[in-house]
C-alpha cells in the first residue's frame, strides 16, 4: 500500500506530528523506493520523533535499537538463552547427545534481539536504529549487509529470511563519520531546528493548554536563544519543558513576568556556562526583540 | 527519452560537485520523475534531495545546484555551477567552496589537473620552493625530498604506535558470564575456560590546526607534508589550516597522491598574506567543528608561532573552551628551536595556561620526540 505525499502529511498531522514538507516527502519516498532513511541533525531536533511518528502513521510496531560503543551482534541480533540451555542439558543427562543438541538449539531457546525481531514480524514494523554513529564500524558494515539482504544466518538454526521488510530509520548525531556505503544505501534528510511557526504548532499540539500567543512568543524567544553562542543549544524537548513550566505558572504573556522567564531558564540551559552567559540583561534584550 | 537524459545529466552535474551518485540513484530518480511527485517542481526538488544527498554538506549545496540546473540556464547557471559543460572546472569550484577558498587558486589547479603528470611536477616544485626556505639550513633538493619523506614516515609510525595500543591488553577485569557459559557448553556446562571482558581502547584521535600565515611561511610546507602523512595514515585524524580564517582540509589531504594533496594546500597557504587570527579561527573551530571532530580521546595539536593579530583575551577564552572539550592540547612552536626564544608574544602568553605540552617543532627530531608523549595519553 503506497500512500501519496499529501496523505502522509495528513496522517502525520493526525498523530500530532507537525511535519514540514520535506520530511513528508522523505517519508513518502521511503515507501516508494523501499530504501532506509538516514536522519542527521543536532541533538534535540526531534530525529527520533520522526520514527515514532512514522510508526504511528502506519500503525506499525516501533522496534528500537539504541546503538552504543561496543554494540555487538549478540546484543543487536539474537542470543541463545544459555541459562535455560544449561538447565536443559542437566535435566536430560544420560540422553542421546544429538537429541539434546537438537533440543537446546531450537527456537525455544532463542532470544530475539531488535534486528531479528524486526524481520520476523508478520506486519512490517518500523525499525529505528538510533545513533548509529555510536556503534563501531564493524557493526555498521554488518548492518549494511542486513539492510540489503534482509536475511540472517544463525549457524545452529539456518538462515532466517525476512517475513516482512521493515521500514528502517537511522539517526546519527555526527560524532563519527559514517561509511559512504551506508550513506549511499539510504535516503538522507537533514533535520534542522523547526522554524518559529512550526515550533509554535508543535507546542500547541503537545501542550493543548498553551495559548497561541504564548506559544508563538516562546517559539520566537527560543529561536533567538538558539542564535546566541551557547554550548548546548536547547532542543525541541527543552522548549516543550519550558512551555509546560510557563503554562504551569499560569502565564499568558511573556512580557507579563520577565522575572519568571529568567528563573525558569533552567529548563532550556543545561550548563553553568550557558546559564551565566544568558544574564538577566540578555534575556530581557531578547525578550524585547521578540515579544 | 527526454526525462532520462535530463536526469542522467543532472546526476553528472551532482557527481562533479562531489556528490556520490551511482546508477541506483539515477534509476530511482527516474522512478520519482514518473511518480506523482515528479509533477510539481517543489516536490520533485525535495524528493531528489532526499535521494541524492548523503551528507550535510551535500544537503547544503543541493538547492543551489538544483535551481541552477532545472530552473534557469541563464546568469545563475553560469554563477553557481560555472562548468556544466566543462566538468573538471566545475568540480574544482565545488571543492573550492567546500574548503572556503577563493576561486583563483583553483583556476590554477584546474590547469595543472588537465595537464596530468605535468601538474604533479609543478605541485612538487611549489612545495620544494617553500621547503627550501623552510627548516632554515636544508637547501639541497635531495635533502628536501629526504626531509619530506621522513616527515611522512614519521607521521605513519606515530599512527602505528598509537593504534597498536588497542591490541595489547589480553586480560580483562570482569568475567563475561555469557561468553564463559557459551564457551563451556562443550564441557557439559562445567566452567573450565573463562572469558573476560576488557574495555576496548580506542585509538587516540588527532586534530591538527596548522597556522599558515606569513610569519610561519618558513615552516608551512614542511608541516603540510607532515599533515598529509598523519591524515592519510591515521584513521582518526582531522586537519585544519588557518590564517585569518579556518579551513577544514582533511578531504583534500586524503588524496592519495601526495604531491597533488600538498599542492592543493600549498596554494591555499600561499594565497593568503596578512595577519593571523588565531582566536577567531579557534572560535570558528569550537563553534562549527569541535563537536564533530573532538571526542574525549582527542589530542589537539596546534602548530603556530603564536603571533596573533587578534585580541589575546579572545584567544585565551577560546583556548579555555577548547581545553574543556579535548584530552590534551599540544602547542608546537617552531620558534622554540631558535636560540634565546621565550614566549613573549601576547597571544602565546594568553594561550599558554591551557596548553598541556609546549614543544619545539623546528626539525624532525623535535617531532619525533612527540611520539612517545602521544602514545602515553
Amino acid at each position: 500500500m503506497t500512500l501519496d505525499r499529501e496523505n502522509i502529511s495528513n496522517r502525520l498531522a493526525a498523530v500530532s506530528y507537525i511535519a514540514d514538507r520535506d520530511i513528508a516527502t522523505a517519508l513518502w519516498l521511503m515507501e516508494f523506493l523501499k530504501r532506509p532513511l538516514l536522519l542527521e541533525g543536532e541533538a534535540g531536533v526531534g530525529k527520533t520523533e520522526v520514527a515514532k511518528a512514522l510508526a504511528a502513521v502506519h500503525g506499525a510496531e516501533l522496534i528500537r535499537l539504541q546503538c552504543y560503543e561496543g554494540l555487538d551482534q549478540n546484543a543487536a541480533l539474537y542470543e541463545w538463552n544459555y541459562q535455560r540451555q544449561l538447565l536443559a542439558i542437566k535435566t536430560r543427562e544420560g540422553e542421546n547427545a544429538e537429541t539434546i543438541e537438537e533440543h537446546i538449539f531450537s527456537e525455544r531457546y532463542l532470544l530475539e534481539r531488535p534486528l531479528l525481531a524486526a524481520i520476523r514480524r508478520t506486519a512490517p514494523p518500523v525499525l529505528l536504529v538510533d545513533e548509529i554513529d555510536r556503534a563501531d564500524e564493524e557493526f555498521e558494515a554488518f548492518l549494511l549487509e542486513l539492510l540489503s539482504d534482509f536475511q540472517i544466518t544463525i549457524p545452529e538454526l539456518g538462515t532466517v529470511k525476512a517475513i516482512t521488510i521493515p521500514r528502517v530509520v537511522l539517526t546519527s548525531n555526527g560524532t563519527r563519520e559514517l561509511s559512504d556505503a551506508l550513506r549511499r544505501r539510504c535516503l538522507y534528510h537533514y533535520v534542522d531546528f523547526p522554524d518559529v511557526d512550526r515550533e509554535a504548532r508543535i507546542i500547541m499540539a503537545r501542550l493543548p493548554g498553551v495559548e497561541t500567543t504564548l506559544a508563538l512568543q516562546i517559539a520566537r524567544l527560543v529561536n533567538a536563544i538558539r542564535k546566541e553562542d551557547l554550548r548546548k543549544v536547547p532542543g525541541v524537548a527543552e522548549t516543550l519543558d519550558w512551555a509546560a513550566t510557563l503554562a504551569g505558572l499560569g502565564l499568558h504573556d511573556l512580557r507579563q513576568e520577565p522575572e519568571a522567564i529568567h528563573e525558569t531558564m533552567m529548563c532550556l540551559l543545561k550548563t553553568h556556562e550557558d546559564r551565566s552567559r544568558l544574564t538577566r540583561e540578555v534575556t530581557e534584550r531578547l525578550l524585547g526583540k521578540v515579544a | 527519452m527526454q526525462a532520462a537524459q535530463r536526469i542522467a545529466e543532472f546526476a553528472r552535474v551532482l557527481r562533479h560537485n562531489g556528490f556520490r551518485v551511482g546508477l541506483g540513484e539515477t534509476r530511482d530518480a527516474l522512478a520519482i520523475m514518473a511518480s506523482p511527485a515528479g509533477a510539481r517542481p517543489s516536490s520533485l526538488q525535495s524528493a531528489l534531495r532526499a535521494l541524492f544527498c548523503a551528507t550535510h554538506s551535500d544537503w547544503e549545496k543541493f538547492d543551489e545546484i538544483f535551481s541552477a540546473f532545472w530552473h534557469g540556464r541563464d546568469m545563475r547557471t553560469a554563477q553557481v555551477v560555472s562548468g556544466i559543460g566543462t566538468p573538471r572546472a566545475s568540480r574544482n569550484v565545488g571543492e573550492a567552496k567546500a574548503q572556503g577558498l577563493g576561486q583563483p587558486d583553483h583556476a590554477q589547479r584546474g590547469e595543472g589537473d588537465a595537464a596530468g603528470g605535468h601538474g604533479r611536477r609543478e605541485g612538487a616544485s611549489v612545495a620544494e620552493n617553500l621547503a627550501t626556505k623552510d627548516l632554515r639550513h636544508v637547501t639541497d633538493p635531495a635533502e628536501v625530498a629526504a626531509t619530506h619523506a621522513l616527515a611522512a614516515r614519521l607521521a605513519r609510525s606515530m599512527r602505528a604506535r598509537l593504534v597498536r595500543r588497542e591490541q595489547v591488553r589480553r586480560r580483562g577485569r570482569r568475567l563475561d558470564l555469557r561468553r564463559t557459559i557459551h564457551r563451556n557448553i562443550s564441557h557439559g556446562g562445567t566452567l573450565i575456560e573463562l572469558a573476560w571482558r576488557r574495555r576496548k581502547i580506542k585509538p587516540l584521535r588527532l586534530v591538527i590546526l596548522l597556522d599558515a600565515s606569513g610569519s610561519m611561511e618558513l615552516y608551512t610546507a614542511f608541516f603540510v607534508r607532515f599533515l598529509h602523512g598523519v591524515v592519510d595514515a591515521f584513521h582518526e585524524a582531522e586537519a585544519f589550516v588557518f590564517h585569518t580564517r579556518l579551513a577544514h582540509v582533511s578531504p583534500s589531504l586524503r588524496d592519495r597522491d601526495v604531491a597533488r594533496a600538498v599542492d592543493k594546500l600549498s596554494l591555499m597557504a600561499l594565497g593568503i598574506g596578512g595577519g593571523t587570527r588565531i582566536g577567531e579561527s579557534l572560535a570558528t573551530f569550537n563553534r562549527w567543528h569541535a563537536r564533530r571532530v573532538i571526542n574525549s580521546r582527542t589530542a589537539v595539536m596546534i602548530v603556530s608561532d603564536g603571533y596573533d593579530t587578534g585580541e589575546p583575551e579572545r584567544l585565551g577564552a577560546e583556548m579555555r573552551r577548547l581545553r574543556r572539550r579535548c584530552r590534551r592540547i599540544v602547542w608546537l612552536n617552531p620558534l622554540i628551536g631558535w636560540r634565546d626564544y621565550s614566549p613573549q608574544a601576547r597571544g602565546m602568553q594568553a594561550a599558554l595556561p591551557y596548553v598541556d605540552l609546549f614543544a619545539p617543532a623546528h626539525n624532525l627530531e623535535s617531532l619525533a620526540a612527540l611520539e612517545p608523549y602521544l602514545a602515553r595519553i
